[in-house]
């Protein structure tokens, strides 16, 4: 027990010269020549074998007695997802991606220990054929400014040394020495950062109206409660590098006077929460969090709270009803959180990424920070491209590159040589941005122009077989499920337009209900109670903006020109193309399909209950959807 | 409202468990706030949250049980249906949907014959649906168990699902 607490007291940083000091000893214990195998654990990764591979490493390394050349790492999220496992050999940074445990001996031995290439690990570029030796030359990174999620791939979530020798709690420290809080938002204000979750609102302004509340208890918030679909950004951030998240949290905590702090955070989310909670003991450990942080006289604690599942707690007034332990309703918001939020008390709520930006602009200043990106969005965004899209991944851009570099440089175009249709913004939230305006550069206010917005960061890339009045059926239907009911235009206004969405795909549909669509568009945007509600309509009204002939077709013709929407479409096999194989036959859950081997099958429409299980098994392309 | 149980068996292993439950409910020392995070470590003890315990979680935290079930049924997160032996999860984030998710859904639908939330007769199977899981590069994902089948269609769920008995 005395020997625990002398190990404890040992680590603790007492003051900003300790800090370097340690900072010095933990990099000079580094020896930068030795090679390091870095394996991604992203859950993305760990999905698809990952942590077999670590295993495989670890095991071979031990019956190699190579524990002191090599170190093994399993770190965050790198990013490219599609190519997951991935294993970067450090310090060339060789890349192999799809990394079986079977493949791991070879590693070892050719790569580790013989410097040479294992070459069919290698990516290949899909557009020059060619195959690319280093992580930094695969265009899906090279294109990338990654300067919140850089290391993620450099870095052990679960060892704050890490953090801490890649310069971590500097800008801590440099807070707690030198700066005063007023001076802290000037700065904030200085760097044009604007807030990642979605809104957009100007941080320096949030932090300014919490610093200047009269109360004596304050609290901070990490928003981490990420229900966009198809966004998972925060995630990976906070399961990559959470000490990034929690240096900015200390810091904000610092400028309001705040003493305790929360991470709210998806409980669908378990490696979030697992490395955040480390991070946070870990930061107590060394003093960087707790009583008297680096000797400063500041205390701050954080303590991780695990959302229920429901996707109207990523809204301010929500998320703090839920902390509170009540159902997560939203208020009318005649106050802003930041003067009476949590228990009535200012409470300062940013998003995973906007705390992850802090102490960059702190260390590197606001005019470093305000030269990346546009007029009016600064610094970098982190999406996640994904849908139908080759390169699916987490990128982090800078503000204003265009939609099409985004999807054609970085995602690498779309798969199977489909034609590319719209790519979603901005989650359920946002809208269907088509291929007219792919020039368009991104930041916060040109995608609320062609009426979208930047959301969470989620893009969702559709190709040509997508129904257009289906993914708006998608949002509603989403949006219906999580509407908290509160406020009548939300509750009743969804529920209509999922209605009449659901009749249009039906073959339902009138012409006059498209103008109720935008009917009730209106009164949603005017008289919901919180954003859920305001911005519900988006993906409707966006649809319809760009994409109406779509919506005509299923209500004049009748018809789904994607061939998505199941009652407007016939399945039927072509007779010529049919090989007899059988294999559609067996796979026909109602027996709809009947015929002999090697003769030409028919289908029975009767019996049809059009699930695609035919045309999914058909290699002959003799199932006609249409 | 009726709070006797429909499971006999469940019952059983509630009322087994009773030091369990008061040990979790002490765990939060009275604090109200921390509601929520008492009924996720419950559930997690039981798979789904017994009425009965949800009954003493009102008495010991002092909140109306009418507050607790306001609770419970609001966060999808939280079930009062016993689930059954294994958890099939259907990803139904965007990307998965615009890779066929829903069809999955139907898959299971149409084979063992329950909805979203529901459970077969048997126990074999509870069918549920997520709004992302974030692992978006390998939709359409399902999660059986906890372990992540990526990539999936209706004929490899199949074949995925046979495995669990």
């Amino acid at each position: 027990m005395v020997e625990q607490v002398r190990k404890l007291l040992e680590k603790r940083v007492e003051s900003v010269a300790e800090l370097e000091k340690l900072r010095q000893s933990i990099v000079d214990k580094k020896d930068s020549s030795r090679t390091c195998i870095s394996v991604c654990g992203g859950t993305a990764c760990r999905a698809a074998g990952s942590e077999a591979v670590v295993d495989a490493f670890i095991d071979e390394i031990e019956k190699r007695e190579l524990q002191v050349q090599v170190e093994m790492k399993e770190t965050g999220c790198h990013g490219f997802c599609e190519r997951g496992p991935l294993v970067v050999i450090e310090p060339k940074k060789i890349f192999y991606q799809q990394v079986k445990p079977e493949d791991v001996t070879e590693i070892i031995a050719e790569t580790v220990l013989g410097g040479k290439v294992v070459e069919r690990l290698l990516y290949v570029d899909p557009v020059t054929s060619q195959k690319i030796t280093y992580e930094p030359d695969v265009p899906f990174y090279k294109r990338q400014t990654r300067t919140i999620f850089g290391a993620n791939g450099e870095i052990d979530p679960t060892n704050i040394e890490d953090y801490i020798a890649s310069g971590g709690y500097s800008a801590l420290s440099k807070v707690l020495t030198g700066m005063k809080p007023q001076q802290i938002i000037d700065e904030i204000k200085k760097s044009g950062l604007r807030g990642r979750g979605g809104g957009g609102f100007p941080t320096g302004r949030k932090w300014q109206s919490c610093r200047d509340a009269k109360a004596d208890i304050k609290y901070v918030i990490c928003n981490a409660d990420e229900g966009d679909p198809g966004a998972y950004q925060d995630r990976s951030l906070l399961e990559g590098n959470p000490h990034s998240v929690l240096e900015g949290m200390i810091i904000g905590a610092y400028v309001i006077g705040s003493h305790h702090g929360y991470i709210y955070v998806r409980n669908e989310y378990p490696l979030a929460v697992r490395h955040a909670r480390i991070a946070i003991e870990q930061a107590m450990d060394y003093g960087l969090l707790g009583e008297n942080i680096m000797g400063s006289g500041f205390d701050f604690t954080v303590t991780i709270n695990k959302g229920g599942g429901a996707f109207v707690c990523g809204e301010s007034s929500a998320l703090m009803a839920s902390l509170e332990g009540k159902i997560g309703e939203p208020k009318a918001k005649y106050v802003h959180m930041s003067e009476k939020g949590l228990w009535d008390s200012p409470s300062l709520l940013n998003n995973v990424k906007t705390w992850a930006n802090i102490s960059l602009i702190i260390n590197k200043g606001a005019d470093w920070y305000s030269k990346i990106g546009t007029a009016g969005s600064k610094g970098t965004m982190i999406f996640s491209l994904v849908g139908n899209i080759n390169n699916t991944g987490l990128v982090e851009v800078p503000m204003g590159i265009t939609l099409r570099e985004m999807i054609f440089d970085i995602g690498g175009g779309i798969p199977n040589g489909k034609k590319f249709k719209a790519v979603q913004t901005g989650g359920p939230s946002g809208g269907c941005i088509p291929e007219q305006f792919l020039d368009t550069p991104v930041d916060f206010d040109e995608l609320t122009k062609l009426g979208s917005m930047m959301g969470s960061g989620g893009m969702i890339v559709m190709d040509e077989d997508t129904c257009m009045v289906d993914v708006a059926k998608y949002f509603v239907e989403f949006l219906k499920g999580e509407s908290c009911g509160k406020c009548t235009p939300c509750r009743e206004g969804i529920n209509r337009m999922s209605e009449i969405l659901s009749g249009i795909t039906r073959g339902k549909g009138k012409r006059e209900d498209l103008d109720t669509l935008e009917d009730l568009a209106g009164i949603l945007s005017a008289g919901a109670l919180c954003a859920l509600g305001q911005t519900a309509a988006n993906p409707v009204l966006s649809t319809l903006r760009y994409f109406r002939d779509e919506y005509l077709a299923h209500i004049d013709e009748k018809k789904c020109p994607a061939g998505i929407c199941r009652e407007l479409i016939q399945y039927s096999i072509d007779p010529e193309k049919c090989q007899g194989c059988l294999r559609c036959l067996r796979a026909c859950p109602t027996g709809a399909i009947t015929g002999e081997k090697r003769e030409a099958h028919t289908l029975n429409r009767g019996l049809c209950i059009k699930c695609g299980a035919c045309y999914d098994v058909c290699k002959f392309n003799a199932v006609i959807r249409q | 409202m009726d709070l006797t149980l429909d499971f006999p068996k469940v019952k059983a292993i509630v009322e087994s468990s009773t030091e369990k439950v008061d040990s979790l409910i002490d765990s939060y020392a009275g604090n109200k706030e921390q509601l929520i995070s008492l009924l996720q470590d419950i559930q997690a003890e039981f798979n789904y949250l017994p009425q009965d315990v949800l009954v003493k979680v009102s008495q010991k935290l002092d909140i109306p049980l009418s507050q607790v079930f306001s609770v419970v049924t609001f966060f999808r997160a939280f079930t009062l249906k016993p689930r059954g032996r294994h958890l099939v999860t259907v990803c139904l984030g965007t990307a998965c949907h615009v890779k066929g998710g829903s069809r999955l859904v139907e898959k299971v639908e149409r084979d063992y014959g329950i909805k979203p939330g529901d459970t077969t007769e048997d126990m074999r199977f509870t069918l549920e649906t997520v709004n992302c899981l974030g692992c978006c590069a390998l939709g359409p994902v399902v999660v059986v168990d906890g372990k992540y089948e990526s990539k999936m269609n209706p004929d490899k769920l199949d074949r995925v699902l046979r495995g669990y008995k």
